[in-house]
């Protein structure tokens, strides 16, 4: 029997107001391949990764991630899918080192602030894990979104923008992650404007262009 | 890589971990409380103003007075609640955790309950002192009051702030939503709180507690079952 495909879009639309983000599009992301989303700003990039993370829904079509609905499954799917946004959903007022173990214990970790700390310590964060995030840089903010996906130890990583604000050895770092993630048999879904960077790490490719697929 | 993950936590797990977070977030910031208690003694002192030198009437009236000063502070506390969950899309980050819908709003309104609880006990000796009332009936009918009071408000001022936090007025919002709802609710809490301040020889304050009881079953049910359609929806 075949393998279910990582994610398959069937003539998912979504539209905010009278504007339709994406339209129609339908995709399927074969097992043990991941994706590098193109399309230029406002083409339905993140919209898409937010339809995949459950954090919206369709207005149409269906969308299944690791072969469950993304709205009848809604918990199922949350707990092995995890989001690396824009927004770093940190709590400014706590510390790294904080709000990481605020995670830990909402996942039942069974020793969240030792996972914390080791977590910090894995993306360069342990000298200012009692820190808190409200001073920190972007790049730095960048760090601990990361550890805080890596905690969650998805099935499916979604990476929204994972090189911006980073300097040029945040980059490699991140590179490393996101390639250990892959050897430890993620599927990764990748967003960016950085396509040459994008296309060593990822086999398929989808471009977007006013929320519908189109040849790159 | 899911088989080596732990299993989430049940409801109340949740609870008290997001309780947890948000007790330490006011810890660290004091920043809620800080302004719900200026803002509620400057409240009562505009009331013993506006009221002129009449004892009397401050003494008659302390009960409805208290409690629309924690009313109104309420609404500070409550719109703050949320503010902290939209930067960064945090309220995105605890969904998608994931963390139960029912757990984020009963870790709400029961840190909106215990701020309102603290401001409730900072407020007592000022109105004593200001409008010169006694505790007749026993600091228990007081302490119960003032945690059927708490959660009273707390309960649809939770929902009603998570629907007013993405609204551009929501400073408007949430009181014009709010206020109409918990009207019985402050009746009854002047009403006990009057006879606490004054006597009870008529053996009233037992009915007008059960009816916060009351009052408290039902808001802090239907909160229970519609804030996950608000979040998600």
């Amino acid at each position: 029997m075949p393998s279910l495909p990582a994610l398959a879009l069937h003539d998912v639309s979504k539209r905010y107001g009278r504007r339709w983000a994406l339209a129609r599009l339908t995709y399927a992301l074969p097992p043990g391949r991941s994706l590098l989303l193109t399309g230029h700003n406002g083409s339905g990039k993140t919209t898409l990764l937010r339809l995949l993370a459950t954090a919206l829904s369709p207005t149409a079509g269906r969308v299944e991630v690791l072969g469950r609905d993304a709205v009848a499954d809604r918990d199922s799917v949350r707990r092995d899918v995890a989001l690396l946004s824009h927004a770093s959903f940190l709590y400014e007022d706590l510390t790294a080192h904080q709000n990481l173990t605020v995670l830990a214990r909402l996942l039942g970790h069974p020793s969240p602030k030792d996972g914390a700390s080791a977590l910090l310590s894995r993306v360069g964060l342990e000298k200012r894990s009692d820190n808190p995030v409200r001073g920190f840089s972007a790049g730095m903010r960048k760090r601990l979104a990361i550890a805080r996906l890596l905690l969650k130890a998805p099935d499916l990583a979604l990476l929204d923008e994972p090189f911006g604000e980073l300097d040029p050895a945040g980059i490699r770092d991140m590179e490393g992650f996101i390639a250990e993630l892959k050897a430890a048999g993620v599927t990764v879904v990748l967003a960016t404007h950085l396509v040459e960077q994008g296309m060593s790490l990822c086999e398929e490719r989808l471009h977007l262009q006013d929320g519908r697929a189109v040849d790159a | 890589m899911s088989t080596s993950r732990p299993r989430p936590i049940g409801l109340i797990g949740a609870t008290l971990a997001l309780l947890r977070k948000d007790l330490l977030i006011e810890w660290r910031t004091r920043a809620r409380l800080n302004a719900i208690v200026f803002f509620a003694l400057a409240t009562l002192l505009m009331f013993s103003f506006a009221l002129g030198p009449d004892t009397r009437l401050l003494e008659k009236n302390a009960g409805g007075y208290f409690w629309l000063a924690i009313l109104f502070a309420s609404v500070l506390a409550m719109g703050e609640s949320f503010r902290v969950e939209s930067e960064n899309a945090c309220l995105d980050g605890i969904r998608l955790a994931p963390a139960d819908p029912r757990a984020i709003y009963l870790s709400k309104a029961l840190g909106n309950a215990l701020l309102l609880i603290a401001l409730g006990i900072v407020l007592l000796p000022v109105m004593v002192a200001l409008y010169g009332v006694k505790v007749v009936t026993g600091f228990v009918d007081l302490g119960t009051v003032l945690l059927l009071g708490s959660l009273a408000l707390s309960a649809p001022g939770t929902v009603y702030a998570a629907i007013s936090s993405n609204a551009r007025a929501r400073d408007v919002l949430l009181p014009l939503l709010l206020f109409p709802l918990v009207i019985p609710a402050l009746l009854s809490l002047a009403k006990a709180t009057s006879l606490v301040l004054q006597g009870d020889p008529m053996n009233q304050l037992g009915s007008w507690l059960g009816l916060l009881l009351g009052f408290n079953l039902i808001y802090w049910g239907v909160g229970f079952v519609l804030f996950p359609r608000i979040i998600e929806d």
